[in-house]
């Protein structure tokens, strides 16, 4: 079956203007998202497959590796639990 | 000097309680209904904090059930982008209720338990409440809301982690917190009653490795040290200062839930001052910040960065001096004082068949 990322019922994720930076909420931790995370994980709504999330984030960072970095990081954070 | 932000609030809601356990870190001096934050003025305090930078807060007590605004107080939270959790005995927490709380923005519930078993569960909170405790659980999970079981471990409780356990995986938690007594309030006026022995508290922390491994990812266990027994300090609150913020039901605004038994400390209130001044100037916030109140050895200790000095309200309570090393360290020159007390329950032992430990005296006055 083709994994489309989504965000656990329990972590919430926000932009923290304060710290400038992207933040995972859950029970008793708080997970700070360096770099571009945070826009990675915003397109983790459950609609797109990794390789459209993929496709977008390299439409947008030119240059960037997402094609190598972004299915490992999105596969680390479903080991964590944090998204499904 | 700049002060970073904090993370989390500790709102105390209120310290009315329908449970009365021996081990409650409330102060022995509770506060009473009447001299409660209005709805009003926790909504403004949440907001404060929010523009502080902090990101979560902590709904607690007493037994935040209570206070019949609550639904308004989780909203003013969530609508401040703060990731709320409810701390609670179970008691009062039906269906309809749950609902409110969650429509108004809830994202998770912390449940404490006093024992797997029904009558010695009650026999330790002083009240009916297994039952309620049970409904509870099965309500939260039924919400859809992560549910974290919080297990204060002492003398009369710690040899049953292995069922402690077992009916968190009954219940459907996400996690089980299993915390040795802090002792503090009114646990520390019980402590001669709740201080397990050395033999008690490693059994329960290979149990605690053991089943870990076996549960994998199904269940959290999380283990809070017993910090009279392991000979290190615990870094307190993460430092003095430095994450968390606890605003009492009056509005005084604390370092931590502890505080407010330390002499000369001076709090201010909410109802005062802003939030912002209080964290970043008043003399409360500042006395134990960073490294330049300590003392030695912790002045040159590595662990300084580490512990951050232990926890000051032990140090008061155990010598006096709040600035003093926390006497729980090993390299504390005051040590010797938690020694004897670790050792006491032993002397007890010895004579158990003569003289029994006397039992632990219920929280009065909250309820």
């Amino acid at each position: 079956m083709t994994w489309r990322p989504v965000l656990s019922r329990s972590v919430m994720l926000r932009h923290d203007s304060v710290r400038s930076a992207d933040l995972l909420l859950l029970p008793e931790r708080v997970v700070v998202l360096c770099g571009n995370a945070g826009s990675v994980v915003r397109l983790c709504d459950g609609s797109r497959e990794v390789d459209e999330i993929v496709a977008e984030l390299g439409e947008r960072f030119p240059g960037a590796p997402v094609a190598d970095e972004v299915p490992a990081f999105l596969t680390a954070l479903r080991k964590e639990g944090w998204l499904q | 000097m700049t002060v970073a932000p904090p993370w989390a609030l500790l709102a105390e809601l209120t310290h009315g309680c329908p449970l009365r356990c021996a081990y409650c870190s409330n102060p022995v001096e509770l506060i009473s209904r009447s001299e409660e934050l209005n709805t009003g003025q926790w909504v403004g305090v949440l907001r404060q904090a929010a523009d502080l930078g902090v990101v979560q807060t902590h709904l607690s007590g007493g037994e935040p059930l209570l206070r019949r605004d609550l639904a308004d107080i989780v909203a003013a939270a969530d609508t401040a982008g703060l990731y709320t959790q409810l701390v609670t005995s179970g008691v009062g927490l039906h269906e309809r209720r749950l609902a409110e709380l969650k429509d108004a923005g809830l994202r998770c519930v912390q449940l404490s338990v006093q024992h797997a078993d029904p009558i010695t569960s009650e026999l330790i909170a002083g009240a009916r409440s297994f039952a309620a405790k049970e409904r509870a659980a099965k309500l939260v999970r039924a919400a859809g809301l992560p549910l974290g079981l919080n297990v204060v471990l002492h003398r009369a409780n710690i040899d049953a982690l292995d069922d402690l356990i077992a009916l968190g995986l009954a219940w459907g938690a996400d996690r089980v917190e299993l915390a040795n007594t802090q002792f503090y309030g009114w646990a520390l006026r019980n402590r001669a009653s709740l201080l397990p022995t050395r033999e008690q508290v490693e059994h329960a922390r290979q149990a605690v490795a053991r089943r870990r491994e076996s549960l994998g990812r199904a269940m959290e266990l999380v283990w809070v040290a017993a910090d009279y027994l392991d000979g290190t300090a615990k870094p307190c609150m993460g430092g003095w200062g430095a994450v968390s913020l606890t605003v009492a039901p009056d509005g005084t605004v604390l370092p931590c839930p502890a505080a407010a038994s330390l002499p000369g400390l001076d709090p201010p209130n909410a109802k005062d001052y802003q939030l912002a001044w209080i964290w970043r100037e008043s003399h409360a916030f500042n006395a134990y910040r960073g490294e330049a109140w300590m003392q030695e050895p912790c002045r040159g200790c590595v662990l300084r960065t580490t512990d951050f000095g232990g926890c000051r309200c032990q140090a008061h309570a155990l010598t006096g001096d709040a600035a003093r090393t926390d006497p729980v360290c090993r390299h504390a020159p005051d040590h010797g004082l938690v020694r004897d007390l670790v050792a006491a329950p032993y002397a007890a032992d010895t004579a158990r068949a003569a003289a029994p430990v006397a039992a632990p005296a219920y929280r009065e006055g909250g309820t």
